[in-house]
């Protein structure tokens, strides 16, 4: 299945921070058909440094998307039954207007005044996108780690568009923890000289910095257990370590491999201001209690956490499923077992899928 | 000695649903359209029954995480905890129907249990096996070791079950809760018991109320 990205303009976006946004491009992609009563909508949200291209093979790349194993003919978010969308974040950097693209009152690419965002305003812009397609409610919205963030945003903001929600691997707001790992890895591309205020677009980008930024995320996805298998003390092509800050041990090597090629992809400056928007967000912020904001849903809720995901950890899935249940609200909520750590909601394909296509089967069933 | 417990007359015979007999009781009682909490309810057979065919809002709590999940790809909205401790999220009187099937005898703390299912349902159905079924006992009395029969299949170290009661045993907690039965029903196999439910119901369900 060969996919190309779409891209649609808006004329503005007012966001939370009292800016307007003008104009504002949103890119995405959509597999499977919207049927005639236009219910078969799924909205993918994507993780922090992901994009529109969750499935299909790119037109552009050759590559498979993101969540390609989940979205498909007979997946998880079966394509013969659903008309499944996945769009580009705001501040992103694949498409979406971000701190990388031109502000048409310079000329120049926005770079630091670009402006302060939310997942509020990520949401709002996903709103646009679907009303757009003629969706006005979304059979279900899903989406892992910050996208399972805007999962939240979705039924708090739009109680009456989402039948619905699936919120994987995430949070309603961060702990001290996610905001340090997130901040180290903002000073990692702060501190490269190469990042000259975030005015760099027309030299040599912060490589040095965004790829150490990087490393520090892909640890933070791993588990003791996934490292141990995957790399153990295992060195390259030498029998034993001799002292020297190359790159001996597997593990090092993959993680400046991982470093490199994020480089390629991603625009620093959107790593810091999406990076950001995910430690402001609070779901309970301006509602008193989290039960208070979710009482707003409307949704059938099913939350999925991972036993050895200790970056998004289950306590924090267990306080949404807390909430929904102190106000009544309908949620499923299952912690499946696995050693990847957060990178389980990409992985763990098999038994994800079992759970989202049955139930996913019986909302469309009961709202159609 | 609580007052013999009256069965609630009607036919003899009760027809199994997915091949339980207290499943076919529950679904008489369970109004249509009602809003259900079943705990302890496994892959979620019962729940997704009473979705299908009497439109109830149904949800579930279970500790299997295997279970979990094959209730979840049923649709049904199980929420995988401890019902020792699960129910504290529910407001009160947040479901017509709590649900706890053959699942008593194996709570930390029956009572506490039974207490909360009374908080958050207007009404609350109950089945257990009935320890005081002759057929128990005689294997008690005969073999001196802890009964094994078929309705209590485990060897001692193994067993789920870790409370042991019997429909006068029932009886005298709901009389001295003074919760007010509804409803009784004493079953053997899929027949219904006459007299002596004590001696002759393998399993009982009653449907309660707090006053």
């Amino acid at each position: 299945m060969i996919v190309e990205t779409e891209n649609v303009r808006f004329h503005s976006l007012a966001l939370d921070c009292g800016v307007t946004l003008a104009p504002v491009d949103v890119a995405y992609e959509g597999w499977g058909e919207l049927n005639q009563a236009k219910t078969n909508a799924v909205l993918i949200l994507h993780a922090f440094s992901g994009d529109a291209h969750a499935a299909g093979i790119s037109a552009e790349t050759g590559k498979p998307g993101w969540w390609d194993n989940m979205i498909g003919p007979g997946k998880a978010f079966d394509t013969n039954k659903y008309f499944v969308i996945c769009s580009n974040v705001l501040g992103g950097c694949r498409g979406t207007t971000g701190p990388s693209s031109l502000n048409p009152e310079t000329g120049r690419p926005y770079a630091m005044s670009f402006p302060l965002i939310t997942m509020g305003d990520m949401v709002r812009l996903q709103k646009m996108l679907v009303e757009h397609l003629g969706i006005e409610r979304l059979l279900a919205v899903a989406g892992g780690s910050m996208g399972g963030m805007q999962v939240l945003e979705w039924v708090v903001r739009y109680p009456q568009s989402v039948a619905a929600a699936f919120p994987i691997a995430g949070t309603a707001r961060h702990s001290a923890q996610q905001i340090a790992f997130n901040e180290v890895g903002r000073q990692a591309i702060m501190a490269d000289p190469d990042w000259n205020g975030g005015d760099y677009y027309s030299g040599k980008p912060p490589g040095r910095g965004l790829s150490v930024a990087r490393m520090v995320g892909h640890v933070t996805y791993m588990s003791d257990d996934s490292m141990r298998e995957k790399f153990g003390r295992r060195l390259r092509n030498k029998a034993s370590p001799v002292f020297s800050f190359d790159d001996e041990f597997e593990v090092e090597s993959y993680l400046r491999h991982r470093g490199t090629q994020f480089v390629d992809r991603f625009d620093a400056n959107s790593y810091l201001y999406i990076t950001k928007a995910m430690d402001i967000f609070d779901l309970a912020q301006g509602f008193g209690s989290l039960g208070a904001a979710l009482e707003r849903s409307q949704a059938r809720f099913l939350v999925i956490s991972f036993t050895s995901d200790w970056l998004y950890p289950s306590y924090q899935s267990l306080e949404i499923v807390s909430a929904l249940r102190s106000r009544n609200r309908d949620v499923a909520y299952c912690e499946l077992s696995s050693n990847y750590g957060h990178d389980a909601f990409l992985v763990e394909v098999g038994e994800q899928t079992e759970l989202i296509r049955g139930f996913l089967a019986r909302v469309y069933k009961e709202a159609g | 000695m609580a007052a013999p417990p009256q069965s609630v007359p009607g036919r003899r015979l009760v027809k199994e649903l997915l091949g339980r007999g207290d499943y076919a009781i529950i679904s008489e009682i369970v109004e249509s359209g009602s809003k259900v909490l079943d705990l302890g309810c496994g892959e979620g057979e019962l729940l997704e029954w009473l979705a299908e065919n009497k439109g109830v809002d149904a949800r579930g709590v279970e500790i299997s995480r295997e279970r979990v999940q094959r209730a979840i790809a049923r649709g049904v909205s199980v929420y995988q905890g401890d019902i020792d401790q699960g129910l504290a999220d529910y407001p009160d009187k947040a479901f017509d129907y709590v649900i706890l099937s053959q699942t008593l005898q194996q709570t930390q703390k029956p009572l506490r249990v039974l207490r909360e299912m009374m908080r958050v349902g207007r009404h609350i159905i109950v089945a257990f096996p009935n320890f005081g079924h002759w057929r128990v006992r005689m294997a008690h009395l005969i073999s001196g070791r802890a009964p094994k029969t078929g309705l209590f299949p485990y060897e001692w170290y193994e067993s789920p079950n870790i409370h042991f009661l019997t429909v006068d045993d029932f009886e005298v907690l709901c009389r001295d809760q003074r919760w007010n039965v509804e409803r009784r029903y004493f079953l053997s196999g899929t027949r219904r018991v006459g007299g002596l439910p004590n001696l002759m119901a393998e399993v009982a369900v009653y449907l309660l109320r707090l006053d």
